[in-house]
């Protein structure tokens, strides 16, 4: 239903300078975001190499690689997914399947949800210090190792679950957002033929699901790659001659290692290269899960529209 | 059906993981709240710092005058928070600044202009943005932004309140846009047929019939960023400068309240008076953050209620 109306300059200019607004809003916003990804891309380019992966850091981070920075933020993030993504999945799946429309509790835990998701990283750093390193961690050496310092001290265990805490709500949101998608026809239909209400979630549902669980596990993964506030306090060290092998190792950490290589370093041009490199190998590896995670969203809507 | 008790077992274990979220958000107030008590009952921190010494000027031997001023490893440590605060306010409001127009004029054209396929391009291009990790962007800022501009408007000090905010709004950009995007599109058609019906043409339209039909959402995805630039903290601790001055200009070098406890918490001694501090101004930010983003959810649910009542 297309008018034909007066045309005046006035609104005619309207219409071009809207469009134009928004359009350079929109412009500035993806230029930035390329400028990012193309310095980093070219200056980060030149240093990279196989050796660069698979070496440890040398001559005072001047020299050598990044190995010992990628095996300790895969351990944590392994240990993290471990912990976090069951306790996310059961919450979506309580939200979505169990929780009478009215349910207090449901209504209480969408808002802890929403706040959980708002908490400053740097309070998360806080808490797991004071929460898991000061109380949880001296309980555990007290009654269990006798007396010995083993976990009332920063380590990968005690970083790995307070980054859990902090990407929880990913992991809910994306579940919950699977579990929208899986028609109510299918559950009916696993009624009808006499299933209970757990066959149809156990059975049914949450393996329809799978994708969307996996999109949110994939993004989880991609924030605690890059995510260093929580770390500061909690067991990422600054240079480890070994790998962490106890859960109670500190441990090295990619964003960390670029936090610690752009800030600390005695000489900044020396430094420059390999910063830059390692900022290119974190990059590539969020913007590679956030991928994964895209694609396999839009699949899953596409899979039962 | 052949263990209907290992069933029933899981069930209840899936409905006391779903507490999780909630013992979460308890634990991490009373746990952050417990290490802040000290300031309120020790004998032993209150003669180093109280809560009045933190708000209030004070007069300081070698100052002609009653000052605010945060220097807590010093000869005579001094807690004074206002710095901290003003500087958490410079560059909060920087980023907001930058951030509004371009995050909402973004949503605008993605949502009112863009074909269904340029949007379905748009949209997680934006998405990608919210994927940097913060330390990148202030590692970005620290490096390249702040020489490109340092040069630009000849500034004495390399890293201030501005390329602070300039870079925070990168990262809040694509919070608001989310949001922003969502609330616009969910603008009922039938006010935009009927504006249009009216003879309002497509700008007035946008401006005066789907902006102002969107603004709780608009609102609530302002609240969301602002709540996310508070507690920032990497993009802040590389890029401010990190000096304690009070002072309102945003070409200095600022220190915030979440970049002092990322730059000063390593090197206290555990449950002293510095330590104390630090974890109230955690306590702080938490209740900040945590007010902020119940205005938020509150607005976006009754939007949601509003909109969706009519469809």
């Amino acid at each position: 239903m297309k008018l034909k109306l007066k045309r005046t300059k006035r609104n005619a200019l309207g219409d071009i300078a809207l469009i134009l607004a928004s359009a350079l809003a929109l412009l500035l916003v993806i230029g930035s975001l390329a400028v990012i990804v193309i310095d980093v891309g070219i200056h980060g380019y030149e240093r990279l190499s196989w050796a660069f992966l698979t070496e440890s850091p040398d001559n005072g981070m001047m020299g050598g690689g990044i190995f010992p920075a990628i095996v300790g933020t895969t351990a944590m993030v392994f240990l993290m997914t471990l912990a976090g993504v069951p306790i996310g999945v059961a919450t979506a799946v309580y939200l979505h399947e169990y929780a009478a429309p009215d349910s207090r509790f449901a209504k209480l835990v969408r808002i802890a949800v929403q706040n959980l998701a708002g908490v400053p990283s740097i309070v998360f750093g806080l808490f797991g210090l004071g929460f898991f390193i000061q109380w949880v961690g001296p309980g555990i050496d007290r009654f269990l190792l006798g007396g010995a310092r083993m976990f009332g001290q920063p380590g990968i265990l005690w970083a790995s679950l307070t980054m859990a805490v902090l990407t929880l709500p990913v992991v809910i949101v994306a579940t919950e957002e699977a579990l929208s998608n899986v028609p109510n026809s299918v559950r009916e239909a696993a009624f009808a033929l006499g299933a209970t209400k757990f066959q149809v979630v156990a059975t049914v549902v949450v393996p329809q699901s799978l994708a969307g669980i996996l999109t949110g596990g994939i993004l989880a993964v991609s924030r605690g790659a890059g995510e260093v506030a929580p770390l500061l306090f909690t067991g990422a060290a600054y240079f480890l001659p070994e790998l962490p092998s106890r859960f109670s190792d500190q441990f090295m950490h990619l964003g960390y290692h670029v936090y610690v290589l752009s800030t600390q370093s005695p000489d900044v041009d020396a430094t420059q290269p390999i910063l830059y490199a390692t900022v290119l190998v974190l990059l590539a590896l969020v913007f590679m899960l956030n991928l994964t995670a895209m694609v396999a969203r839009s699949r899953m809507r596409r899979h039962f529209a | 059906m052949s263990r209907p008790w290992l069933h029933r077992a899981t069930e209840v274990a899936i409905h006391v993981m779903a507490g999780t979220a909630i013992a979460a958000v308890i634990l991490i107030f009373v746990f952050v709240a417990r290490e802040t008590l000290p300031l309120f009952t020790s004998s032993a921190v209150q003669e180093e710092v109280t809560l009045s010494k933190m708000w209030l000027a004070q007069l300081w031997p070698g100052y002609d005058g009653a000052e605010h001023v945060w220097q807590p490893v010093s000869e005579i440590p001094k807690y004074g928070i206002l710095p901290l605060f003003v500087g958490t306010l410079k560059v909060t409001s920087v980023a907001m600044l930058v951030a509004i127009p371009l995050a909402v004029g973004a949503a605008l054209f993605v949502s009112q202009y863009a074909s269904h396929r340029l949007r379905e391009i748009l949209k997680p291009v934006v998405e990608l943005l919210a994927g940097i990790p913060s330390v990148v962007l202030g590692f970005f800022a620290l490096i390249v932004l702040a020489s490109w501009l340092q040069d630009a408007l000849d500034l004495d000090s390399r890293l201030s309140a501005l390329l602070a905010g300039i870079a925070l709004a990168l990262a809040v950009v694509p919070i608001i846009f989310t949001v922003c995007e969502e609330a616009l599109g969910a603008v009922p058609r039938s006010y935009v047929e009927a504006s249009t019906a009216l003879g309002a043409r497509r700008w007035q339209t946008i401006l005066l019939v789907v902006l102002p039909s969107a603004s709780p959402g608009i609102a609530a995805a302002i609240a969301l960023g602002f709540g996310r630039a508070i507690g920032e903290t990497m993009i802040v601790l590389m890029a401010s400068g990190n000096a304690a001055i009070l002072s309102g200009s945003v070409l200095d070098s600022t220190r915030t309240l979440s970049a002092t406890i990322a730059a000063e918490l390593a090197e206290v001694v555990f449950g002293g008076p510095h330590y104390t501090v630090l974890f109230f101004i955690g306590s702080l930010l938490f209740l900040m953050t945590f007010s902020v983003n119940l205005v938020g959810s509150i607005a976006t649910a009754r939007l949601k209620a509003k909109v969706g009542g009519r469809r």
